[in-house]
């Protein structure tokens, strides 16, 4: 396998950028980049990097999921509110059930979207609000804090090995899931073509429909393995937890280089991008940085990216014009 | 050209071309065309598809700048560099497909672009009311300038598109085939607006592939052929079959390398398909080895007929069978595991998937050859496109090269291969040469013949009369909708073929 096989050159960019942003955080505060904080920096942003490559599925469909923080807050309550019921139900019980409750939350989008043929930023908008509300009204508006939660429950998060997080590594498994789906199955194949060219891709048999249905269950299904994991590490579930994290999972992808329009992304660029954001979230406070330059930094960030990316999409159009003269002349 | 100026009528040209030329990468769209139009007069433009009308009207209209020669509005010479120059020498073109604002109304799709101005620039909307009341009244139109264009009939929309020609002053009016969405009804309405303009001194340019309606309201005509001007003159002095003739006058070169293949069995036979709108009662036996060539105009339903074979569009009638069993075929997905593969008219947008490299493109229409319980082998991939990319020599600079980076021809050749790497039986082929070079044409020509002569059943529907002749063995003429003749190879004449597909039955066989 060929590095260019592996990483893009603007994945290879980001790379650099990021490395090199960590680096100059570094000379400021040697703290940073011991390797303990560094670990901890990835053990923050594995929540982001689950959900930046489920979005990543989502957009190459050309569409675009708004729901999944909600649909985290919403599996995040019922998996705790479970718990308190059902003490005695073991870890790997309450994992299922928020992988599944999570599916079916997608799934509802998903069919919404394929079989309704409603735009998926309508449908995702609305679930965003209803899913938001069940969290409200199947807790009664009460805030569940660790004392509601059992001891195993609470534990898991916390698992780790040789000093990685148990969420690391589980963000690595799904980070391999999404590169063997999206890289070498013939679902993820189609999802790159009914994303690159609906109607060629329905031509060759891939109707749009079956995708969208797909992603949306299965960036549900993240959403809701990242509900349990992210109320269980904090301890509290409540109404409001990751309040807008849709727009910083989104913002992921951009800065990864995921066409909006569909069709283009890697994992690693989706995983860079959520790490780039990561990062910048973890260090600025360690360098005495106000969270309101966080905003604006990712922000800018997002623009800049997106410059780039109109410059380069435009780029290929003048550069091949030469080589494909070339090749016609010596043919 | 001399005798078209020679027969000079009394009113006086509004405007001249003389000696256009225009070229593209590989194709010579216009070659020293000439025309006059006349005030008060209408000329009809006609040819075959392809013979270069688009092109002439988007030199009129600005939108291409001619490589040489020049455009008289009264005698004097002007430079239209884009649409805007255009308006303002008083040429509006009111196109096939109107390109309107549904949501806005009357007045403002008719000044959109040079709406009346009030004091600090605000929208005049006094003025512009009463302006386009003024010029609805002028055409007799029974609907008001405050009409939101949605609920306006197609007819209707025309009548705008006339009214913004006027608002603009526009003494040059091009009609490109204006008829082609209109009911009978609708088409008498626009024959009486045009006499309208007639009597206000405008020029009109009339595009239509229907001679009867020629017949009814040109006073002269012009007629290309390969974007050369092959005549001109007054309607009275022609009769159709002569202009049939002009039209389609040219050598079938022995250029095509259609084979004498041994006709296999029948593997495709389509009884009485019929769609709900598209077309109506298609049947035909199609044999391995054989290919079959669906010639007519631009809207006669060929390319809708494919869709509704290949399960793109439901049938409301008839049958398909393959290989003598009834088939259903309700997606593209049945249409291709029964053995049908379809190469589609536009490559851009239903072809090829610009954003894939070769590989992935050439893989798509049978990933699941490609994979193992879902999982795609990178070397089977591979070893399909290095087949079908050296047998339809793509030229590319790695199998990894995007397709929106490749050539015309050579994304025409990566869709070909990519059916063909779903090994069809019957192969469907939608102008198959449509705008690549010429090169690349007859590469794809030969390749034709070969898959012909191995046995692959072909339907081949083209709007090129040479190519039709020269690669089918069977030629199918539709016309609305419905066949309305079969012609064996060589037992008919190019006037025939064009003939039959203009809708006049058998006249002059």
């Amino acid at each position: 396998m060929k590095l260019s096989r592996l990483l893009l050159p603007r994945d290879f960019a980001l790379a650099l950028i990021v490395i090199g942003l960590i680096v100059a955080i570094g000379v400021r505060a040697p703290v940073f980049v011991t390797p303990d904080s560094l670990v901890g920096v990835l053990t923050d942003t594995s929540f982001l990097f689950m959900l930046t490559l489920a979005q990543m599925a989502v957009i190459l469909t050309r569409g675009i999921d708004l729901s999944v923080a909600a649909n985290l807050a919403l599996t995040g309550m019922i998996c705790a509110l479970v718990s308190r019921a059902l003490p005695d139900l073991p870890i790997a019980g309450v994992i299922v059930l928020a992988i599944v409750l999570g599916a079916a939350l997608g799934a509802v989008n998903g069919a919404l979207i394929a079989f309704l043929d409603i735009p998926p930023i309508v449908v995702t908008l609305g679930t965003l609000s209803v899913y938001r509300g069940a969290t409200f009204l199947v807790a009664h508006g009460a805030w569940l804090t660790s004392k509601d939660m059992t001891p195993a429950f609470l534990a898991f998060p916390r698992l780790s090995f040789g000093g990685v997080s148990i969420l690391i590594i589980i963000a690595a498994l799904v980070s391999f899931g999404f590169w063997v789906l999206l890289g070498h199955t013939r679902l993820g194949r189609g999802l790159y073509a009914v994303g690159g060219n609906p109607v060629a891709a329905r031509y060759c048999g891939i109707e749009l429909g079956g995708q969208q249905f797909f992603v949306h269950t299965l960036a549900g299904a993240v959403s809701g393995l990242c509900g349990y994991l992210w109320v269980s590490r904090y301890g509290i579930a409540y109404t409001d937890i990751a309040q807008g994290y849709e727009l910083t999972i989104i913002a992921a992808c951009v800065i990864g280089g995921v066409s909006i329009a569909g069709g283009i992304g890697t994992v690693a660029g989706a995983l860079l991008g959520a790490l780039f954001l990561g990062v910048v979230v973890n260090a600025l406070p360690v360098i005495n940085v106000s969270p309101f330059w966080q905003m604006l930094i990712s922000g800018a960030v997002i623009l800049t990216a997106v410059v780039i990316n109109a410059r380069s999409a435009k780029r290929p159009g003048k550069l091949i014009l030469r080589p494909a003269r070339n090749l016609e002349g010596t043919a | 050209m001399a005798a078209a100026l020679a027969s000079q009528s009394a009113a006086a040209p509004i405007l001249t071309l003389s000696g256009v030329s225009k070229r593209f990468p590989g194709v010579r769209a216009l070659h020293d065309v000439g025309l006059t139009l006349r005030a008060g007069e209408v000329t009809a433009l006609i040819g075959e598809n392809g013979a270069g009308k688009s092109t002439l009207v988007k030199i009129l209209t600005g939108i291409y700048q001619p490589d040489e020669g020049e455009i008289l509005i009264d005698g004097q010479p002007i430079t239209c560099d884009g649409p805007r120059d255009a308006w303002a020498a008083g040429i509006a073109a009111i196109h096939q497909e109107t390109v309107m604002f549904d949501e806005l109304s009357v007045a403002e799709n008719i000044f959109m672009g040079h709406m009346p101005l009030a004091k600090g620039g605000r929208v005049n909307w006094f003025n512009m009311r009463a302006r386009t009341r003024h010029v609805l009244k002028r055409l007799d139109a029974d609907f008001d300038a405050d009409a939101l264009l949605r609920n306006l009939s197609v007819a209707q929309k025309h009548l705008v598109e006339i009214a913004r020609a006027l608002s603009h002053d526009a003494r040059i009016i091009i009609m490109d085939e204006p008829t082609s969405a209109l009911s009978a009804r609708e088409i008498g309405e626009l024959f009486v607006i045009i006499e309208q303009l007639k009597k206000h001194d405008c020029a009109i340019l009339f595009i239509s592939h229907k001679f009867d309606e020629i017949f009814r309201v040109a006073d002269r005509w012009t007629c290309l052929r390969d974007g050369e001007e092959v005549g001109s003159g007054a309607i009275a002095d022609v009769t159709h079959p002569e202009l049939v003739s002009l039209m389609v006058g040219r050598p079938i070169g022995s250029v095509y390398p259609k084979r004498d293949v041994k006709r296999g069995p029948v593997v495709l036979e389509a009884e009485d398909i019929s769609n709900a709108t598209e077309f109506d009662g298609v049947s035909f036996q199609l044999h391995a080895g054989q290919i079959i060539g669906f010639y007519g105009l631009v809207g006669a339903g060929r390319s809708e007929t494919m869709q509704g074979l290949f399960g793109l569009s439901a049938l409301t009638r008839g049958s398909i069978r393959i290989d003598g069993k009834s088939v259903k075929l309700h997606s593209p997905d049945d249409a291709i595991r029964a053995g049908i593969g379809y190469v589609p008219e536009d490559r851009q947008t239903q072809g090829a998937v610009l954003p894939f490299g070769i590989r992935a493109n050439m893989t798509l229409a049978s990933l699941g050859a490609h994979a193992r319980n879902g999982f795609l082998s990178y070397a089977k991939e591979l070893a399909t496109t290095r087949k079908f990319g050296a047998r339809l020599s793509v030229k590319a600079a790695n199998w990894e090269q995007l397709v929106g980076q490749l050539s015309g021809g050579n994304q025409q050749k990566v869709v070909i291969g990519k059916w063909l790497a779903s090994h069809p039986r019957i192969l469907i082929l939608d102008e198959p040469t449509k705008g690549i070079d010429i090169g690349s044409k007859a590469a794809v020509h030969e390749f034709i013949g070969e898959l012909a002569s191995e046995g692959l059943a072909i339907l081949l529907v083209s709007s090129e009369l040479p190519e039709v002749m020269g690669m089918a063995d069977d030629i199918i003429v539709m016309h609305e909708g419905r066949i309305v003749k079969r012609f064996a190879r060589g037992a008919a004449s190019a006037e025939a073929i064009v003939g039959a597909a203009l809708g006049d039955h058998g006249a002059h066989a």
